[in-house]
């Protein structure tokens, strides 16, 4: 009795089995079809925008375009006032925030333990991180432009500096909280002080994902229009005065695409690609230096 | 030398051994606190000079702190404090006021699991060197190379010092940060089970390093694996709950321990 039942049972088992794992499969099937079907969705806006930008900015691409400067429609103007202007108050802009959010991020992740300021800091710099850059475009319009009577690529760039720091806080705080506490006990049981030890060892260790996020950063802000408005207004003459008004690639695309003039909007649409393509190749060139060397 | 004020079997059998050896170290009455909780409990310990003293205990028996007592690693962390005696030429270590960072030049530290730094083979070494002095190029090459060589590394590296140590294998790892401690040139070397997570082969070097390097080093090293204790050490402490039981020469300990808890630890029945 008890024999048979045995034996029968493996094969009703195996019966089921068989159902079960058929029916797993086609799950993970079903499943891996809608993951493949959002990438493709995503990847798929992703590429027509590029492409767009790609075929109408070529269109208007010439040498022209960077030796000469914004002019009325019908002049073959350029853009090389913004080009430049965006170089400087990204750079400047980057130069300034970068040193301020690293420092920020240092104290936050090394010294504020369990310190009252230390939540309140990282608070703050979280709600700056999410702050919608038009208000920062006001901030600095009221305590630069207003007081000092005029837009200047200085306010410009203290703005996009603004927008720099909380996203270098957040990042240098969790990447010098990854690195193991073995890491630091070493190095202070070599004698180091702490500040050697964060110097030399911890910003070592986090270089690559500190890096990262001022690459984040200035990919951020060689975008962003509307903090400029406020602050450096933009400028369709050539000038490298920081306490001028001063153009820049997001402000001119923003003047120009909405303009009835088609050489403008061409103009536009390469200024776009130039940033997009300025963009990525930043991001590129920094892979290839921050690779990993074993 | 202070006497201890309660009769106590770590201090009797410490002051056993001392008639043999100058004690680099001495603690008495180390009470040690994380916040309320009392992780060690009037230990009275001797570590003489050019031996190894291992220690031994389940987990959480408080030996890793005494580790950390010694070079005064507690520090780091607010709500850790230590009071009582460690003497180390006429200083109490544990006294406020105490150069910490000449303190662990003097007592350098292995950890368990490698921690080679970001840096490179060379860096790694010259890192801690540069902390404390001030040498030539071709002196600090000649350190490295003397610290390398010492931590039996120089042979597998000496064509590779600018490549980057976490490439190097776990055994190697840690045989640099050994090298990296004694290029500093400390009089004591701190083990924290620092063959816990290496393989045997591995294992098998560094207590061989060990035995070389206790020539020059007075030498502390917590272990688990009660072979390596017997192996390395010259006399073993067997901590139990914050406590020190016993301490005696390796072959007494564990052949004929006095304590009844050691003999079941070192049996086995318990840990």
């Amino acid at each position: 009795m008890s024999g048979a039942a045995l034996s029968s049972s493996p094969s009703r088992d195996a019966t089921v089995a068989d159902r079960l794992s058929r029916n797993r499969r086609n799950q993970d099937r079903l499943v891996q079809a809608l993951c493949l079907l959002a990438t493709a969705i995503g990847l798929a806006f992703l590429l027509l925008i590029l492409a767009t930008l790609l075929y109408l900015g070529a269109k208007g691409l010439s040498l022209g375009v960077f030796t000469t400067v914004t002019k009325p429609p019908g002049s073959h103007g350029g853009l090389l006032n913004a080009i430049i202007g965006s170089l400087i108050q990204t750079g400047l802009g980057t130069l300034i925030g970068t040193p301020i959010g690293l420092l920020v991020g240092t104290y936050l992740a090394e010294y504020s333990a369990g310190s009252k300021l230390g939540d309140a800091v990282r608070f703050v710099s979280d709600v700056l991180l999410s702050a919608p850059s038009i208000l920062i475009g006001l901030f600095v319009y009221t305590v630069l432009v207003s007081p000092f009577g005029g837009f200047s690529g200085l306010a410009g760039s203290v703005a996009l500096a603004v927008i720099v720091i909380p996203i270098v806080v957040r990042t240098t705080e969790d990447m010098l909280r990854l690195i193991p506490v073995a890491m630091r006990e070493a190095a202070v049981a070599l004698g180091a002080p702490k500040w050697k030890a964060i110097v030399f060892i911890c910003y070592r260790a986090a270089l690559d994902g500190i890096a990262t996020g001022v690459l984040l950063a200035i990919a951020r802000i060689a975008g962003e229009t509307a903090p400029l408005l406020f602050t450096s207004l933009g400028n369709l003459n050539w000038s490298l005065s920081l306490a001028q008004p001063m153009s820049s690639l997001p402000v001119t695309i923003y003047q120009y695409a909405g303009s009835p003039f088609d050489d403008w909007v061409d103009l536009a649409w390469v200024a776009a690609l130039l940033i997009t393509f300025g963009v990525l190749a930043l991001n590129v060139l920094a892979r290839i230096v921050l690779r990993p060397r074993s | 030398m202070s006497t201890t004020t309660k009769p106590n079997i770590g201090a009797m059998s410490a002051r056993a051994s001392e008639p043999l050896h100058d004690a680099r170290i001495s603690i008495r009455n180390l009470d040690f606190y994380y916040g309320a909780h009392k992780a060690l409990k009037s230990i009275n310990l001797d570590f003489p000079a050019g031996q190894v003293t291992g220690m031994i205990g389940p987990s959480g028996c408080g030996k890793s702190t005494l580790l950390r007592v010694l070079n005064r690693m507690y520090d780091l962390y607010p709500g850790q404090r230590a009071t009582g005696e460690v003497m180390m030429d006429g200083d109490n270590i544990i006294a406020p006021g105490m150069d910490l960072n000449q303190l662990r030049s003097r007592i350098g530290m292995v950890f368990q699991k490698p921690t080679p730094f970001p840096l490179s083979i060379y860096d790694n070494i010259a890192f801690g060197v540069k902390l404390h002095e001030k040498l030539s190029r071709a002196e600090m090459d000649e350190r490295v190379e003397w610290s390398l060589t010492r931590a039996a590394l120089w042979g597998e590296v000496k064509d590779r010092l600018t490549t980057s140590a976490t490439g190097l294998s776990g055994g190697q790892q840690q045989r640099l940060c050994i090298a990296r401690t004694i290029a500093v040139r400390p009089e004591v070397i701190l083990l924290d089970e620092p063959t816990s997570a290496l393989d045997p082969i591995s294992t098998l070097k560094i207590e061989e390093l060990i035995d070389e390097l206790k020539h020059d080093f007075t030498i502390a090293i917590v272990t688990h694996n009660m072979q390596q204790a017997a192996r390395c050490a010259d006399q073993v402490a067997f901590f139990y709950i914050g406590e020190m039981v016993e301490v005696a020469p390796a072959a007494q300990m564990f052949t004929a321990p006095k304590e009844k808890r050691t003999q079941e630890y070192i049996t086995g029945r318990f840990g």
